[in-house]
């Protein structure tokens, strides 16, 4: 499995990154290489195993339905670039 | 041409918890913007997600009650997307193994009872709220984390009847578990359309459409009649059907091409690392099981069997939960049950519609439903007067025998005083009379009602109805 110069372009326009000509044609490589790395992975028989959904094997990290405080707002809207009556204030979007 | 119309729903369905998904924040309705989030429901860097046991259970409540298979190992995903109401730049959701699946939802159709397929039901977050304003757009994050469950349904419904049909059933069977307070109007029940139409006798399936943006039951048979309509001519002058997004504009009366699927999302699920897996045993699915009430299906049928009720009359009291408890209420307490099933489905209906009231809001107890019928069977008052007491029953929630006495709407069954006023109404109409006399029986029915207007509708009518035979025949 390869990646191609247009995987990677989708893939920065998906993620909302530009790249450099120069850039997309380092990152095809570098990619590439990592591809070919976890390749190796395929060397070992898997037949007969369930195939995993999940990265840890741990199970059921649940909590209570009981309410916790919120922040205040003054905090939540900190870090915000932008805001306004209470709202955060960002580039207008169409739905 | 004759064609096959095909639908499949998707539903979301807001969780009645105290809590968000993934956080303890309030999920109380209409805070001030921005006052209901935390570090985790806000997606900021280092905090970590942990998933409400309430929501796992009332998932697994809603899927029983759909009958669907619980998986016993499952696993959140992460949808990925940019949009600004979603703070973490993706939702944590479920995708290759959603909490239920395969289940089905009958509804009543001319054709008999039919198996509406449930594909899956999974559990995810809500998103925040935008504003649209003339320069920008302006986010409350209050929503965002809120749980939800989506229920997918198989591509089994005909016609757009059949599309309300199983929405109607749906929301009343979540409903009765209690697990949502589906309330379309106000957002905690949401639908979006799967909608294609293929000629009759097909086997394939033509280019589906998907339609969003429908507020009400009502939208979404209108939205999916117009949707039909308008495949079916493009189909007739040989166009082809683009698998697109339609929104629905109520206001127009049609769909509107939203986004065609060049600019579909690419979502890129994957396991969501933040999280662990999520294992349901037997005894915790049984539990529930067992948590489980009375759904509609049974009771409609236990409406008909012990009470004898009409199938028709049987599937609107049990169409909502709410309704059927009062109606049982009613029998309870000693009323006769086809006779409050006609004063629920007539009079009580007809009002609450008029007013935008739902069933909750009635300030009466069924008691006083109960006693208003006696009132009637026991001769107390006429059909005519217990529709007025009735009315200032509804208003101001009294007991009906206080309004009949404080009004003094007792029916008059005097014989005495009757004669009385009948006589005084014939000798005030005396060309009716000669009608009568000259066979016009209609001139009948004219003294009938003179004669109950004289004594303000109280007289009683089979009374009025001997006398004025006999002082007429007198005549
Ligand atoms: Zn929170």
């Amino acid at each position: 499995m390869s990646v191609s110069i247009k995987d990677v372009e989708y893939v920065a326009k998906l993620a909302r990154l530009e790249f450099s000509e120069k850039e997309k044609v380092k990152f095809t490589e570098e990619l590439n290489s990592i591809l070919k790395y976890v390749e190796k992975l395929s060397e070992v028989d898997t037949s007969g195993v369930e195939p995993a959904i999940g990265a840890y094997p741990m199970y059921n990290a649940l909590r209570e339905d009981e309410i916790s405080p919120s922040l205040d707002r003054e905090e939540i809207l900190k870090n915000a670039p932008d805001k306004q009556d209470g709202y955060f204030k960002v580039p207008k979007v169409i739905d | 041409m004759d064609f096959e119309v095909i639908i499949g729903l998707e539903v979301h369905a807001e969780l009645s918890t105290n809590t968000k998904i993934y956080c303890g924040c309030t999920t109380e309705f209409g805070g001030e913007q921005n006052t209901h989030c935390c570090p985790v429901c806000l997606g900021l860097p280092g905090s970590l997600p942990v998933l409400n046991k309430k929501v796992v259970d009332y998932a697994i409540k809603a899927g029983l009650a759909l009958n669907c298979d619980i998986n016993r190992l499952t696993h959140m995903a992460r949808k990925n997307y940019f949009y600004p109401d979603t703070p973490k730049n993706y939702q944590i959701t479920q995708d290759e193994t959603p909490l239920c699946r395969d289940g089905y939802i009958e509804i009543e159709t001319e054709g008999g009872l039919k198996k509406i397929g449930i594909q899956r039901i999974h559990i995810e977050e809500d998103a925040g709220k935008n504003v649209h304003m003339e320069d920008s757009s302006y986010v409350d994050y209050n929503r965002a984390g809120v749980p939800l469950i989506e229920i997918v349904s198989k591509p089994d419904m005909r016609s757009p009847k059949e599309a309300r049909m199983y929405l109607e059933k749906l929301k009343a069977i979540l409903q009765y578990t209690g697990v949502s307070d589906v309330k379309m109007e106000e957002g905690s029940l949401r639908c979006d359309a799967n909608i294609s139409i293929r000629p009759e006798g097909s086997n394939e399936f033509g280019t589906k459409v998907e339609v969003k943006n429908m507020n009400s039951f009502r939208a979404v048979e209108r939205a999916l009649e117009y949707e039909a309509k308008r495949q079916m001519e493009a189909y007739e002058r040989g166009e082809k059907i683009i698998q697109e997004t339609r929104r629905w504009d109520e206001g127009r009366g049609e769909t509107v091409t939203m986004r065609s699927k060049e600019e579909a999302h690419d979502y890129r699920y994957f396991p969501e690392p933040d999280m662990i897996y999520l294992s349901v045993d037997d005894e915790w699915i049984e539990s529930i099981r067992k948590s489980l009430p009375e759904l509609p299906d049974a009771r409609r049928r236990r409406y008909i069997n012990e009470f004898g009720l009409p199938e028709y009359d049987s599937e609107i009291l049990t169409s909502s939960k709410k309704l059927a408890d009062f109606f049982e209420e009613c029998v309870n307490e000693g009323g006769r049950p086809k006779e409050i099933s006609n004063w629920i489905m007539g009079e009580i209906l007809r009002t609450l519609k008029d007013r935008s009231m739902e069933i909750e809001d009635i300030k009466f107890a069924p008691g006083h439903l109960v006693k208003l019928v006696s009132l009637v069977d026991k001769g107390t008052i006429s059909g005519t007067i217990a529709k007025k007491v009735f009315k200032d029953m509804f208003e101001t929630g009294e007991d009906p025998e206080k309004i009949v006495k404080e009004k003094g709407l007792v029916q008059v069954s005097d014989e005495g005083a009757i004669r009385e006023l009948i006589n005084k109404v014939l000798d005030e109409n005396p060309q009716s009379v000669a009608d009568f006399k000259a066979g016009k029986t209609k001139a009948m029915g004219f003294i009938v009602g003179q004669v109950m207007k004289a004594s303000k509708g109280k007289a009683n009518p089979q009374i009025v109805n001997k006398i004025l035979t006999e002082e007429l025949n007198k005549r």
